[in-house]
């Protein structure tokens, strides 16, 4: 037995500080608890033994192997701790405050330990978090596990977490070879407690978004979900960053692997779910100065679609007032108030942007070309002017660019990596079956990339919150920004008005009650709309990476704001109805 | 490997679940549809992003297919390799041999492949699954044999002859025939070519006893390899023939032409013009009775009327002492000149001429106008427009002389290509031409001789 042969080494290791130590098949002790392989080798006393060594090593392989496989004893939720952990140093890396990691995820984290029952309480379905701080001694990088370890043993009854360790350890040995690598794994997919949010990874981005939401930071959910598509945030496979101990399979499989990309909607309901069940007090307040107030945003999207971005903001910001969704009180999340909803920012945002459009052009299939004849006039006549915008100039740029981007996202999806390098398996049975695809998986894709040019086509993006880029002057990608809207407006009096005076609503119809949100009356059918008007849904859903039917929604939900009258007059009416200005 | 690109069409319905692929009753299909259904059986829940995305590749694969676009190709199968590690069942089923027809496709025409490179790759997905072994075996066979590397080709062959697994191997029966028949028409080559090299040794030369005796053992070993698929009903048409070759080159007529008359007249094999083809050449080899003959013909008749052997058939019908025959030698006539492909061709319209002027003689008047009756709409401007008239005679005048008397007989000496014809004067057909006019005046059927 290796363990026994290395009892004779006495001395703690240098990194771990614990004694107990095994024999590597060179002969050199290697510490069990953090396998730090020392420089001392044990002395080869029987020089007998030399002949058979080879069928002796054949011998300790094959049991240090099966040793090996067991890994440390780990629980579900530490699983989760490292997904999160190392999500939160993605985030810092790509420019979140480092307050972030330290204090607001980690907080969230612990309370929700806490209030899931399974730590930092007085009776813990399992000692979870006192159990795994001391497995882990020697991880500082991990400055969680830390606090774990003082917080758990503090607050939990020392009697207890001895018990409940000494009837871990035996429970362990067979769980742990049956259907999962982690202790619970069996238990965790199991449990069905009412009132109890289970984690799961998907849930893990919703708690990233809570502490983001938390420290108002400069990056709204669409952004994070296309951080996590892109793979600048730990997501699938975020399983492939547990320490190499910590063996994955059976239950875990269905727990930790994810072969979909994050939904826009279903982590924004659960962002809503979790702040709800951590009990969180109302978030800090979101004012005109944070980078999640509509005007903000707006102009940020102007810019990234590249409208006359000034001229417009300035008719997205009296929208903003006139529909009362910049109000500190709407924008601000409150978990506790009776109707706990987070505004979709982003979503609204370019909501707004699209109605502003609606407002200037009409978007009727009809209007708009009819002013962009003007606007083309003018620009011929007076090459020396600030350029009036023109609608159909900027729709021709912005499909051909829109066209490229959406094909390139389709090749990088197709092309996207889904598997990870150490491969998930249900069952002891079906591990070599597994790795032998993933071998020959791995083999195929050698012999194929050389076939392929030798530079690689898909380079890792560098992260931006812009997808669109209109700096760069030239001749097909004309950059608007400095455009004017001119075109658009005429005078009267002493004050400007838009040329077009009608308008038509996206929706005749919403469900009795203020803050109804069911979805029947709102259904985007596509060919009952104008084709410019789908064309900017469109452009927007890309650019947030969501469905075209929820743009609509928040359209029509900013449009009933802004009509609200028009709404209560109209109940009984039905038809196309047309708003005067 | 040329059916490769037959079979990439197959993929794209392979993909989804064949079972459940929506046809309605005149076979069209909707993949929509079907894509829809999909939705609604899984309780229109969305389908997993890795499932889609690989489909996705799947597409981009075949679009880069066809248009040549190997490297790209490539490119894509690089990621699609993915797919092998699907959880669903069905699909960990199709997807290797999805893959292996992708990637020899891409590997069989990509600048940068070449043997070794496809080698290795058939011999990896050889041993993905097992249902695959032997098809993978054969195609990757061909493969070497179209590379002219036949004794590759045979170490394959035979490798894959002794592969066995359990049931599977007894349901792909018909693959180890296959297999076992390519290796035959492999020794078969190797005979041949030793046959040639006998033909021109001298027949008291010493070398001659070993290489006929070293031929024999081979032949015997191949009628071995190919005797068993060719009983399996199908289309065999090399193998046959190679077959037939060495039986009877080693005298056993009786056993070749059992082999040939199994092979044309066995209900259970697909119709195949071939078959009769060899049949008949075989039997006017051996110098076979006129019936015989006929009789084979026949069959060939009713498959496929324009072929060329069409011709030696009105011959034997002519030749014949039957009434019934002499007036199907006229139906195969008309027959083979319906053909688009056989307009040009001046056998059948001298035969046609001559008959029909012989037909008529013998008062059978009848049976040129049952023939002429189904063909009086169409014939005029298929065959005798002016536009014919003219470029025929320009390009062969035999031929248009022919024609116009065919035309003049049966159309009369007013139609627009005999009168063409008539009109040309020139030196060396002067006297055919009278002649021909005059034949016609008395001839045409149309002719109102009350």
């Amino acid at each position: 037995m290796d363990l026994e042969e290395a009892k004779e080494f006495k001395e703690r290791c240098t990194q771990c500080t614990a004694v107990s130590w095994g024999l590597t098949d060179e002969g050199k002790y290697f510490c069990t608890s953090c396998h730090n392989v020392t420089e001392r080798s044990k002395e080869v006393i029987n020089t007998e033994a030399i002949p058979n060594s080879q069928i002796k090593a054949i011998n300790r392989g094959l049991k240090r192997k099966k040793q090996l496989e067991k890994g440390w004893d780990w629980y579900v939720c530490e699983g989760f701790q490292y997904i999160l952990y190392h999500q939160a140093e993605a985030l810092k890396s790509l420019g979140v405050g480092p307050e972030l990691k330290n204090e607001v995820l980690h907080k969230f984290w612990k309370r929700y330990l806490q209030k899931s029952k399974q730590a930092y309480c007085k009776n813990p379905i399992y000692t979870t978090g006192s159990l795994l701080s001391v497995k882990f001694p020697n991880d500082t990088s991990f400055d969680m596990h830390h606090d774990l370890l003082k917080k758990g043993i503090l607050r939990n009854d020392f009697e207890t977490l001895c018990t409940k360790l000494k009837s871990f350890e035996e429970a362990s040995q067979e769980m742990t070879s049956v259907c999962s690598g982690s202790i619970d794994g069996v238990e965790y997919s199991q449990r069905k407690e009412k009132g109890i949010v289970k984690m799961t990874v998907p849930k893990t981005l919703a708690l990233c978004y809570l502490s983001l939401l938390w420290q108002r930071e400069t990056m709204t959910l669409s952004d994070l979900l296309r951080f996590v598509e892109e793979d600048h945030i730990p997501y699938i496979n975020a399983f492939q960053h547990f320490p190499e101990e910590m063996k994955l399979y059976g239950r875990d499989k269905r727990i930790f692997a994810v072969e979909s990309w994050p939904d826009y909607e279903d982590i924004h309901d659960k962002t809503i779910e979790i702040a709800k069940f951590l009990d969180l007090p109302r978030f800090p307040d979101i004012t005109e100065d944070c980078y999640l107030h509509p005007n903000i945003l707006c102009m940020k999207y102007l810019m990234e679609v590249n409208l006359p971005a000034d001229e417009m903001h300035s008719l997205a910001c009296q929208v903003v007032k006139m529909t009362g969704v910049g109000e500190v009180d709407f924008l601000t999340f409150d978990p506790i108030a009776k109707r706990a909803k987070t505004v979709k920012y982003d979503l609204q945002a370019v909501a707004i942007i699209v109605v502003v459009l609606k407002l200037l052009f009409l978007l009727d299939d009809n209007f708009e070309w009819s002013l962009s004849n003007l606007a083309e006039k003018y620009n011929k006549k007076n090459k020396k002017d600030k350029p009036w915008f023109d609608f159909r100039k900027w729709y021709q740029v912005m499909k051909k660019t829109l066209d490229e981007k959406k094909y390139k996202l389709e090749e990088a999806r197709a092309k996207f990596m889904w598997k990870s390098e150490k491969p998930l398996y249900y069952s002891f049975i079906d591990k070599p079956v597994v790795y032998k695809r993933r071998e020959m998986v791995v083999n195929l894709q050698k012999q194929f990339s050389t076939l392929v040019d030798l530079t690689p086509t898909v380079e890792k993006k560098h992260p931006s919150s812009f997808q669109f880029n209109w700096i760069e002057e030239d001749n097909d990608r004309t950059c608007f920004h400095g455009h004017s809207l001119q075109v658009v407006l005429k005078e009267k009096g002493q004050s400007l008005l838009t040329k077009n005076s009608s308008y038509w609503l996206s929706t005749q119809k919403f469900c009795k009650g203020n803050v109804c949100y069911c979805k029947h009356l709102t259904t985007y059918e596509e060919s009952n709309f104008s084709l410019s008007y789908q064309f900017i849904l469109n452009l927007f859903s890309f650019l947030l990476r969501i469905k075209t039917s929820l743009l609509h929604e928040e359209v029509s939900l900013i449009e009933k704001k802004l009509f609200e009258r028009k709404y209560r007059r109209t109940k009984k009416k039905s038809g196309r109805s047309r708003k005067s200005r | 490997m040329d059916n490769f690109s037959e079979e990439l069409a197959r993929p794209v319905t392979k993909d989804g679940q064949v079972k459940m692929s929506i046809l309605s009753g005149t076979g069209m299909h909707f993949p929509w549809l079907q894509s829809y259904v999909e939705t609604v059986v899984i309780g229109g829940k969305k389908k997993k992003d890795f499932s889609q995305t690989t489909s996705a590749c799947l597409s981009f694969i075949q679009e880069a297919l066809l248009k040549h676009q190997w490297r790209r190709a490539a490119e894509y199968m690089h990621s699609y390799f993915q797919a092998l590690e699907t959880t669903d069942g069905h699909q960990r089923q199709t997807v290797p041999e999805l893959i292996w027809k992708l990637g020899s496709e891409i590997l069989f025409y990509h600048p940068k492949s070449n043997v070794e490179t496809f080698t290795t790759f058939a011999d990896r997905m050889k041993n993905i699954g097992v249902m695959n072994y032997l098809k993978i075996s054969l195609q990757h066979a061909l493969y070497l044999l179209h590379h002219g590397m036949l004794e590759d080709a045979d170490r394959n062959l035979r490798e894959a002859e002794t592969w066995r697994y359990g049931e599977k191997s007894s349901s792909q029966e018909i693959l180890i025939n296959l297999v076992q028949a390519y290796k035959g028409l492999l020794q078969y080559y190797t005979w041949s070519k030793k046959k040639k090299e006998l033909s021109k040794l001298d027949k008291d030369d010493y070398v001659y006893g070993t290489t006929t005796r070293s031929m024999i053992n081979r032949s015997w070993k191949t009628s071995m390899n190919l005797s068993a698929l060719i009983k399996i009903p199908g289309v065999w048409d090399p193998f046959v023939k190679s077959y037939v070759e060495m039986l009877e080159f080693y005298g056993d007529q009786d056993a070749a032409q059992e082999v040939l008359t199994n092979y044309a007249y066995d209900e259970k094999f697909p119709s195949n013009p071939n078959a009769h083809i060899y049949l008949y050449n075989f039997l006017k080899r051996k110098k076979a009775p006129r019936t015989k003959l006929l009789s084979v013909l026949k069959i060939l008749y009713q498959i496929v009327p324009s072929h060329k052997l069409m011709l030696e058939f009105h011959t034997l019908l002519r030749k014949s002492e039957k009434e019934e025959h002499h007036k199907l030698g006229l139906e195969v006539l008309f027959g083979v000149l319906d053909f688009a492909g056989c307009t040009k061709n001046i056998t059948a319209w001298k035969y046609l001429a001559k008959y029909l002027k012989q037909t008529l003689m013998g008062n059978h008047l009848v049976w040129v106008q049952e023939q002429w009756n189904s063909r009086k709409n169409w014939w005029p401007s298929f065959h005798f427009s002016y536009f014919w008239a003219k470029s025929d005679w320009k390009e062969d005048m035999a031929l248009a002389c022919e024609k116009a008397f065919v035309a003049g007989i049966l159309l009369g000496k007013g139609c627009r290509y005999f009168r063409y014809i008539s009109k040309q004067d020139h030196q060396v057909i002067r006297k055919k031409i009278k002649q021909m006019k005059k034949s016609v005046k008395r001839y045409s059927i149309v002719n109102p001789r009350l």
